[in-house]
């Protein structure tokens, strides 16, 4: 478990981390999220001993590791893994010699170096491209060789900073797919800060939500996503929204299909859609709607609808118009809420 | 001895002598400048070690340095060049004053190289537990290295011209031999070959480094 107890950092006069206090989970993915500003990559370098904070502690289970002397320092440093929204890969080196690095660092005999580099490039799925230059690979795959570099000295936890955030949607998949994958077998603790609330409804289990060096709501993704709680979680949901970037129907997107690559709604129609209806788990089961037909004089038009994983929690959407006098559109929505379902206003 | 074989000879040592100018000044100017280069680039506020109050003391030092007229430094340069060489006068007097001069000019090429090093690729090196000096010379130097090979080359090319100025007081090479034969005496035979092997040499220097350095860009 890592804890953090009142980390604060300023610079300046910006406290870009003010008074943050966590307890992330052993062996899971937690995600940290927030907009550019939000004093996420400065929470990152505290908590991945990269820089040291103002005030505060920052302990990996039962060891305090904020203000390690030097050496202390480094050897917990390369007990750590640690990868970046722009790879940060050495271009002097091939892939495997970028694998090699940290085992270097430390000593480990040749012999065992280039057993474990091609047991990791195995791993991440790029067996045989060791001898390959880094300019020669595609974006996903030089997030690959990282992954493998940042597991190459089997570290407890692996950091994520905006890992995916380069990447186009596809591979951003298949590298959530991996870092999932690694994460169970491998028994790792991965925090991955970004501020695409896919990656953190694809990949996490809890989340933080940042907002100018605080803390704002943190929990189990599936209570954020249906119950969010500040506005700023809100506002990072509706970029979630379903009308943009949705295939018309599975049938018809061609390439959708390869790994995972599902379209997220089901999309009947092109206009309307004032409202976004979430049925959380059980919820999606019940007849909301036809019971809300019945019970107050408003129509539903179904433009779009789909069923989300997020973590182990299905989320139900539906995006729908509602036509009737405004009173009860308004009492339709209070009744809906009442139900439990989270209504979202479409911009 | 015939003429020709005369001027064949003078020719060959005075282009020896400068062989020997450059490659000697070449050596100990990157001896003193690359360890100043990168202690420059290391101790920038934002580099891997901050030391700001030292890197503005080396940074005056080498401005200052830098901005001497050459011929003026290695004036000044002979009293030291008789403590270290027992001369001042000659080929091995003259590259004590060549380094010298030649070396802050090192400095920041070798300095600007590695700050073109991704600061993110220096970033993840520390983040895996690399020391400073792993951090130097396992990442920040083979990263620069297609930029450092040019530097170096632009420093030997630099050299060349400077050997020629050397001279002028007395350095023997090339440029003793344009100033002695071919001004003093009116030899224009041996103005014209002096100034072309000049020329070839500088060619044949950066026609080597433009290719080494595009290499190493090639294998990346």
């Amino acid at each position: 478990m890592i804890r953090l107890i009142n980390l604060t950092r300023r610079y300046r006069a910006l406290t870009a981390v003010n008074s943050v206090s966590l307890e992330i989970p052993s062996n899971t993915i937690y995600g940290i999220i927030g907009k550019s500003g939000a004093g996420k990559s400065t929470l990152v370098r505290l908590i991945s001993l990269l820089e040291a904070p103002d005030s505060g502690e920052v302990w990996y289970g039962e060891r305090r590791v904020d203000g390690l002397d030097h050496d202390a320092l480094i050897a917990q440093r390369r007990r750590i893994g640690m990868i970046f929204q722009n790879f940060n890969l050495f271009s002097s080196r091939t892939a495997a010699g970028n694998v090699a690095y940290p085992l270097e660092l430390s000593g480990t005999p040749k012999k065992d170096i280039d057993r474990r580099v091609a047991e990791l490039l195995e791993v991440v799925g790029l067996s045989g491209r060791g001898d390959a230059p880094i300019s020669t690979l595609s974006g996903g795959q030089k997030q690959r060789v990282a992954i493998a570099r940042a597991l190459a000295v089997k570290p407890d936890i692996l950091f994520c900073d905006e890992a995916t955030s380069a990447l186009d949607p596809q591979t951003t998949r298949s590298i959530l797919n991996l870092l999932k994958k690694l994460q169970r077998e491998m028994n790792l603790s991965i925090v991955m800060i970004t501020h695409q609330m896919e990656v953190v409804r694809d990949a996490c289990e809890r989340v933080a939500v940042l907002d100018e060096g605080r803390v704002v709501e943190e929990g189990a993704v599936a209570d954020i996503f249906t119950e969010p709680k500040s506005a700023v979680t809100r506002e990072f949901l509706s970029h979630l929204n379903p009308m943009e970037g949705v295939t018309l129907s599975p049938a018809r997107s061609g390439g959708a299909s390869a790994e995972g690559a599902l379209p997220e709604l089901v999309r009947w129609s092109r206009e309307g859609g004032a409202y976004t209806l979430r049925f959380r788990g059980d919820l999606t089961g019940e007849p909301v709607l036809s019971r809300l037909a019945r019970k107050f004089s408003v129509e539903f038009n179904i433009r779009a609808g789909g069923v989300q994983n997020v973590g182990e929690t299905e989320i139900g959407t539906l995006v729908v118009d509602i036509t009737g006098s405004d009173g009860d559109v308004a009492k339709a929505l209070a009744y809906l809420e009442e139900e439990g379902v989270i209504v979202e206003e479409t911009k | 001895m015939n003429a020709f074989d005369a001027f064949i000879q003078l020719v060959g040592s005075a282009t020896l002598q400068t062989l020997a100018m450059v490659a000697l000044s070449t050596t100990f100017s990157l001896a003193l400048g690359f360890p100043l280069g990168i202690l420059l680039c290391v101790t920038d506020p934002a580099g891997i070690a901050p030391r700001p109050a030292l890197n503005q003391v080396l940074s005056r030092v080498v401005n200052v340095l830098r901005s001497f007229p050459f011929i003026i430094l290695m004036i000044l340069l002979f009293p030291l060049s008789r403590i270290i060489v027992g001369t001042s006068i000659g080929t091995v007097a003259t590259i004590v004053p060549l380094s010298i001069a030649a070396a802050p000019f090192v400095a920041r090429i070798i300095e600007s190289a590695l700050k073109e090093v991704d600061p993110g690729v220096v970033q993840a090196a520390r983040a895996m537990g690399s020391r400073n000096r792993q951090i130097i010379f396992k990442v920040m130097i083979p990263e620069a290295l297609p930029s450092l090979v040019s530097g170096v080359t632009l420093t030997i090319i630099n050299l060349i011209g400077y050997s020629a100025m050397a001279g002028a007081i007395g350095g023997g090479g090339l440029g003793d031999l344009a100033i002695r034969y071919g001004y003093q005496r009116f030899r224009t035979d041996i103005m014209i070959a002096a100034v072309l092997i000049i020329l070839v040499l500088v060619e044949a220097i950066q026609f080597a480094g433009t290719r080494i350095s595009n290499k190493l860009i090639a294998k990346r």
